[in-house]
């Protein structure tokens, strides 16, 4: 067919492209237009607050040759730790709520979930409450067995904990649906054909989660690379994440764009992460679609 | 412990019992080493349930199933010499052909080179090109997905194959051709073959002996010669296809009497005790028009429609005194001589006709 000027403008006519017009215009103005702008941001000069100024690239070499890798490390370090821990939590979890709970899984979920609904800094703070010296953990442990534990909170397992309590959900419902799409008969095929419970695990199961415990890692690792609250209100000073850096940028030392080159980098690390993974692993592959 | 032949596998008094309901009543059955046995029966008639038992993936409530003089309850499903071919097929579609087809070597330890040599000699076995060993099984046909399957259970080796109606997603023509691909597979390896499906005529094709099942128990077995020429009942009979059914009761010595026409049959053989029961004529032994007109047992009646079955052709008569529906076959070659809505006798043989109690 020959490309007319008709046939150049009717797709816009398209029910399809009408119907995602207005998500598009939102997410233009509510995602893309703050992404770019964050982006030019940090192409103006040091502690300017106007995206008009000449662009240069001084805030970049400023951040590569101050100390900020050590609040990348730590981001990075304690994300990875989180998704290492949350894994081996949630799966015994969301293997009983999609395979033995049955109707007890909907209260499991509504358990999980309702959480969700109260601020996260609050919850936090209720961890402060039994972290802290003399308080729930430390106060019940000298009363029972007279021992005291008074450095629980602000240190990096307080941190670790937070992060584990608070990112759970989003480990466990993915793992849910992976492993619920996980056919019976195939363990049954598998045992059927000799294979112990550890080898329906490993060659059946786990690789046929595989979507599921993909999507839950890097969600997890995103949502922890990102996070704020966990290493301020348990950790206290005992380190600085990166959010924190980027935080302090665009408010105490009024540096937006130093803010917006942390921000960007995190963003930049955060996509070659995933596109990485996306581009090792290939979900159709692994569950036989192709 | 030695076994005679006869009980290869030997079940003794199973029942399963669901909660209040009883899927499995009471099953005793020996099956021959070797032999293609086949359980037939409709849905909800407990032949999976049975199935599931006996590969181990449900526990009898009661009775004991041995193989070889081995009780077979207490061990697990994966270490059963055993294997099944699943309805589902339930292949790996994380795993290539030749993946699937290695699984149960994989798990036993056996080396790679070794593995592979075995799968290939299983799919040349099963009709299927060697180059399929890497290929996906979601990239297969149904058709090649089912000799797959039957070739990764196969590579188990198993004492015994169980089958869970495999071919009931195909299409006629390709279950017709794997059933008898099936029943070639099974002379060459020699191996104990069950089946389970809710075709007679399916199990008719492949069986060396089938078990009819209702309602959790078993009605009859026998060979495939013994049920089609002696069904025990008339839920057997039916169960083979289509047959004439007529209500009945005793009138004399080698006579019946129909209930709904008052007419008397002739029968070459009363079963002992027989009050009333069921007449069973099967439509090919049906006579019609001149053919019939000079037979004792008789019925009168307006043909109603004709359909074409290929090598037969099959007549609708419907009586005139009762308006029962009747059917009569005829070789396509040798039609009835005369037209649709003619009044006709139709009849047949005293010894043609089968007289089981309800």
């Amino acid at each position: 067919m020959s490309a007319s000027r008709h046939d150049r403008v009717s797709w816009l006519r398209q029910p399809g492209v009408l119907a995602a017009l207005p998500a598009a215009i939102f997410l233009l103005l509510g995602f893309a237009g703050p992404l770019a702008m964050v982006f030019g941001y940090s192409f103006m000069p040091p502690k300017t607050f106007s995206l008009m100024q000449p662009p240069t690239v001084e805030n970049y070499i400023s951040v590569f040759t101050d100390s900020y890798y050590i609040s990348f490390t730590w981001s990075v370090t304690l994300a990875a730790i989180t998704v290492l821990l949350l894994f081996p939590i949630c799966y015994p979890i969301a293997y009983g709520m999609a395979k033995l709970f049955g109707k007890w899984a909907t209260l499991v979920t509504v358990l999980v979930a309702v959480p969700l609904l109260i601020s996260e800094n609050i919850r936090l703070f209720g961890w402060v409450l039994v972290l802290v010296k003399n308080g729930i953990a430390d106060g019940s442990l000298q009363t029972l067995f007279g021992v005291s534990m008074s450095g629980l909170l602000y240190s990096v397992p307080a941190i670790v904990l937070g992060l584990v309590y608070v990112y759970l959900p989003f480990m466990l419902f993915p793992l849910v649906i992976g492993i619920s799409m996980i056919p019976d008969t195939l363990k049954e095929a598998a045992s059927d054909l000799g294979a112990s419970r550890w080898q329906i695990f490993r060659e059946i199961e786990l690789p046929l989660a595989m979507p599921g415990i993909l999507i839950g890692g890097i969600l997890t690792f995103i949502l922890a690379l990102g996070s704020l609250a966990e290493s301020k209100i348990l950790g206290g000073q005992a380190i600085v994440m990166i959010a924190d850096d980027i935080e302090s940028s665009f408010t105490f030392a009024q540096n937006w764009p130093k803010g917006a080159v942390l921000s960007v980098l995190l963003i930049a690390l955060s996509g070659i992460i995933v596109y990485a993974l996306f581009r090792r692993i290939d979900l159709d592959q692994i569950i036989g679609r192709r | 412990m030695s076994e005679d032949s006869s009980s290869f596998l030997e079940l003794d008094s199973i029942t399963k019992k669901f909660g209040d309901f009883t899927a499995v009543r009471d099953i005793s059955l020996k099956i021959r080493e070797g032999e293609f046995f086949t359980l037939v029966g409709p849905s909800g008639s407990g032949k999976t349930t049975m199935i599931r038992m006996l590969v181990g993936m449900e526990q009898p409530t009661s009775g004991e199933m041995r193989l070889q003089g081995r009780v077979l309850n207490d061990v697990p499903a994966n270490k059963r010499p055993t294997c099944m071919v699943f309805q589902s097929l339930a292949l790996f579609p994380h795993k290539s052909v030749g993946e699937n087809i290695e699984f149960s070597m994989k798990i036993a330890g056996v080396d790679p080179a070794r593995r592979r040599q075995r799968a290939e000699e299983l799919l040349t076995q099963l009709r299927l090109p060697v180059n399929y060993y890497d290929k996906g099984v979601n990239q297969c046909s149904g058709g090649e997905r089912q000799r797959i399957a039957l070739a990764r259970a196969l590579a188990f080796d198993p004492q015994i194959l169980f089958f869970d109606e495999p071919l009931s997603a195909l299409d006629f023509r390709l279950r017709k051709t794997l059933e008898k691909e099936l029943k070639d597979i099974h002379k060459e390896t020699g191996k104990t073959f069950v089946y389970i499906t809710h075709s007679l005529e399916e199990a008719m094709v492949m069986s060396d002996r089938i078990a009819i099942m209702k309602a959790g128990g078993i009605v009859q077995v026998g060979s495939p010669h013994e049920i089609y020429n002696n069904p025990v009942d008339k839920f057997v009979a039916q169960f083979m296809g289509e047959v004439n059914t007529l209500a009945v009761e005793k009138a004399g010595a080698r006579s019946v009497r129909g209930q709904a026409d008052g007419a008397t049959y002739q029968v070459s053989r009363m079963p002992e005790g027989f009050t009333s029961g069921f007449l069973i004529i099967r439509p090919e032994v049906m006579k019609i028009g001149k053919a019939a007109e000079r037979l004792k047992n008789r019925v009168k009646g307006v043909v109603f429609n004709d359909y074409a079955l290929g090598s037969r052709i099959q007549y609708q008569v419907r009586a005139t005194a009762t308006n029962e529906h009747w059917l009569v076959e005829r070789l396509q070659d040798d039609p009835y001589e005369g037209k649709v809505d003619d009044t006709v006798s139709i009849g047949w043989q005293p010894a043609d006709s089968i007289l089981v109690s309800e």
